[in-house]
């Protein structure tokens, strides 16, 4: 699954929510959270609920950040989402302030109350969990493998900076240890790394930047804060000319060796493995010239 | 030339022997900042005059006192291509005694030049006027660029006067109209203001929606195989219509390509382009923003033509026929494509089709630009209020959804989904809307005729009842 750019849509602003489907983000996140103000959650949670049902979103993944497990709200959005009313509600629920496996254990176990509600597939529903606290960080891999349904680790790095008592800059190095962390954890639990949204709206030079590092690092692809920057970050995320090319190559020699039955093969004077293999087809999946059949890729 | 000045207006419509029931006309180049309107409708209710029909190729908010002209019957009747604010309310009460006949922007010329649309006195602003009498838009304190609209009026109407804030002691590089058309020449302390001129807006859009819709578009144009060398091209004055010009603009630089011209009311991001070498040059019927009226002023390669060269098909050949693409707006389009922009969803006249239906006939590729739900109202309906552009010369419908193709172009179609975009059946688009906004009570329609829609051939097409 493509999740190059993650748009956050504000859950209580119905003209937002109506054109979220035709911003280019491979996922919609419908806010709950911070976009909407105490007084306003149960209105949010029905304008998302119907949204859910009518918005015709296609491939893009239909995602919903919930309040925390530490308010009251929580428990009520995930009903909402995935509740028959919802229609084909919620594909991911993104569960903000997770900070230990206890907190995704309680979520998953109200999922699969609400699922079995509604008639959808025990486990149906999968989580990102968003770490955004010193001690998050510190337990990145044990979140991403202590349940099935997490698919990705998601670095909320303002939450964070206030945690560490550390002050946001353009550049980051005060995050470097966190996003280095995230990835590490997510790679070797072999779910999805998406980066913090960039959050000055208007200053698209440094998102640019702020994108490419992030993809340097590893990172599947980054949150979005304004619907400015969901084509720069597309752009970045997405394999280059050069590497399609290269990609392609590899492919083709893995197939004239599977052909062959030959078990190492080389592509311009270097041996070939497994993981370049993998991070080819990687390349071809995100650029959408893959055959999952033919390629042998399973969704990850 | 000083045989020929009056010292005052009341003066020269004294000697252009105005009587009730005449034609008077009046261009729109000084848009929203225009004053010579207003202050020759105050003298002529001065005069007693009654009756008298106003041949305005614009109205503008700034013309309130028309409104009032017609409610106490100093007007009667009112030919116009394009309206919005006071007069258009006015219109809808039934202010004017004779319904208001629309026309299009090439339609105008072209009924003076046949005959149809008789002026009995032109009045027309002329920003600069120099000693021989000869008339220029782009000089003077109200500058206001091309004089396209109304070159018309000043070759047929029988009393040419020309209202003028500004005397040169110099004959300017430019001439709009020739002193051989103008019979008198009046000088007023002010014929505009220039800040009322800009029309639209310099900056593209921020509106995510509208920034969709505009890539669609400049991508849709590429995959008809449009932007060649030689591409000629169209476009609005808004912040979507110069948001597509920037997609468009892109794609040229990045393929190298060289376009022959930029058609139609100027902006400063055309001049840019010009500017930048994409385009060979600019034809102006009418300049949007001041770059636009420094450009037509230093550069040779924009140039002033008259809105019959623009758009009438009484000529032989016209830009518009030119035209590779030109991308238009709607207040609603119909499952025929038919689009709609004089009234709004409850009838309320709005607009006016200005150069909309002579551009999309002329052009290769007519794309309307809209988003498909406008206020909660869908955009695309069962059937428009007002036929404005016949759906025949549409050719393509963008919205931030994708685009939907005329039946009678498969192979454009085609193209386009070939390039990898979004196209659907244009009912399939309405049931989108439908699904997301519900079906609108439509407003019921008014029992009196209240204007007539002229196509650009002169064959009525439409009527607007309020």
């Amino acid at each position: 699954m493509k999740r190059r750019t993650m748009l956050f849509v504000p859950g209580n602003n119905p003209g937002m929510l109506i054109s979220g489907p035709v911003l280019g983000a491979d996922a919609l996140i419908f806010d709950l959270e911070d976009a909407v103000a105490e007084a306003e959650k149960d209105a949010a949670r029905l304008l998302v609920r119907n949204a859910l049902k009518t918005l015709e979103c296609g491939a893009t993944e239909r995602v919903v950040r919930i309040n925390g497990v530490d308010t009251p709200h929580w428990r009520a959005d995930v009903a909402a989402i995935v509740a028959k009313e919802a229609g084909a509600g919620a594909g991911t629920v993104l569960l903000p302030k997770c900070s230990t496996p206890a907190d995704v254990a309680l979520v998953a176990e109200a999922l699969s109350a609400e699922e079995k509600r509604a008639g959808r597939a025990d486990g149906e529903v999968r989580l990102l969990a968003l770490l955004e606290s010193a001690l998050g960080i510190e337990n990145a891999f044990a979140v991403a493998t202590c349940s099935p349904r997490v698919s990705g680790l998601f670095l909320g790095a303002e939450d964070l900076s206030a945690d560490l008592g550390a002050q946001r800059t353009l550049t980051g190095e005060e995050i470097a240890y966190a996003r280095g962390r995230v990835v590490v954890a997510a790679k070797a639990a072999r779910v999805d790394a998406i980066d913090t949204p960039f959050t000055v709206v208007d200053d698209l030079e440094n998102l640019e930047r702020d994108a490419q590092l992030g993809r340097r690092m590893g990172f599947d692809g980054k949150a979005v804060i304004s619907p400015q920057h969901v084509r720069i970050v597309n752009r970045v995320y997405s394999p280059s000319d050069k590497e399609i090319a290269w990609a392609e190559k590899i492919r083709a020699a893995m197939q004239r060796a599977t052909a062959e039955g030959k078990g190492a093969f080389s592509v311009d004077g270097s041996m070939v493995d497994g993981p370049i293999v993998k991070r080819a087809l990687r390349i071809l999946q995100t650029a959408g010239r893959l055959n999952q059949e033919a390629d042998g890729l399973r969704e990850e | 030339m000083r045989e020929k000045t009056a010292a005052t207006l009341r003066q020269a419509m004294e000697a252009a022997h105005l009587e009730d029931g005449m034609t008077i006309s009046f261009h729109h180049h000084l848009r929203n900042g225009d004053f010579v309107l207003d202050m020759v409708l105050r003298e002529a209710e001065a005069m007693g005059l009654k009756g008298l029909r106003v041949a305005a190729s614009s109205v503008f908010p700034c013309h309130g006192r028309l409104a009032r002209a017609a409610e106490r019957g100093v007007v009667a009747g009112l030919d116009t291509n394009y309206m919005s604010g006071p007069v258009a309310a006015a219109v809808a009460r039934g202010a004017f005694a004779e319904p208001v006949r629309f026309r299009t922007h090439g339609g105008r010329p072209r009924a003076i030049d046949a005959g149809e649309l008789h002026i009995d006195a032109a009045f027309i602003a002329a920003p600069a006027v120099d000693p021989l009498g000869n008339l220029s838009g782009v000089e003077g304190p109200s500058a206001c660029g091309s004089l396209g609209y109304a070159m018309a009026d000043a070759a047929h109407a029988d009393t040419v006067i020309a209202v003028t804030d500004h005397f040169l002691d110099h004959s300017p590089e430019r001439i709009s109209i020739d002193h051989g058309q103008v019979d008198v020449v009046v000088k007023v302390d002010r014929i505009g203001d220039p800040a009322g001129i800009v029309s639209g807006t310099t900056k593209v859009t921020r509106d995510p929606v509208g920034l969709v819709i505009a890539e669609y578009a400049a991508r849709a144009i590429e995959a008809a195989g449009l932007l060649r060398d030689g591409f000629c091209f169209q476009t609005g004055a808004g912040g979507a219509s110069l948001a597509a010009a920037s997609f468009v603009r892109e794609r040229m630089r990045e393929q190298g390509v060289r376009g022959r011209f930029l058609l139609g009311g100027i902006t400063g991001y055309f001049v840019d382009m010009l500017e930048e070498g994409l385009f060979e040059d600019i034809y102006d019927v009418q300049c949007f923003d001041l770059a636009a009226v420094r450009s037509i002023r230093e550069n040779a390669h924009h140039h002033e033509i008259s809105a019959s060269d623009y758009a009438s098909v009484g000529r032989k050949r016209c830009y518009v026929d030119d035209l590779g693409a030109v991308l238009l707006g709607a207040t609603e389009i119909d499952l025929d494509f038919n689009v709609n922009v004089h009234t709004d969803s409850n009838g309320v006249i709005i607009g006016g089709s200005g150069g909309h239906s002579d551009a999309a006939a002329g052009a290769e590729m007519a794309i309307i630009v809209a988003p498909l739900l406008r206020a909660r109202l869908p955009i695309v309906v069962d059937r428009v209020r007002t036929v404005s552009t016949p759906g025949r010369t549409v050719d393509a419908l963008v919205t931030e959804y994708g685009a939907a193709v005329n039946p009678a172009r498969p192979e454009l179609a085609q193209r386009l989904r070939d390039f990898g975009l979004p196209v659907f059946e244009i009912a399939e688009l309405r049931r989108k809307a439908l699904a997301m906004a519900g079906e609108p009570v439509r407003a019921p329609q008014g029992e009196r005729e209240v204007a007539v829609v002229e196509y650009r051939d002169g064959t009525i097409i439409d009527r607007i009842m309020a």
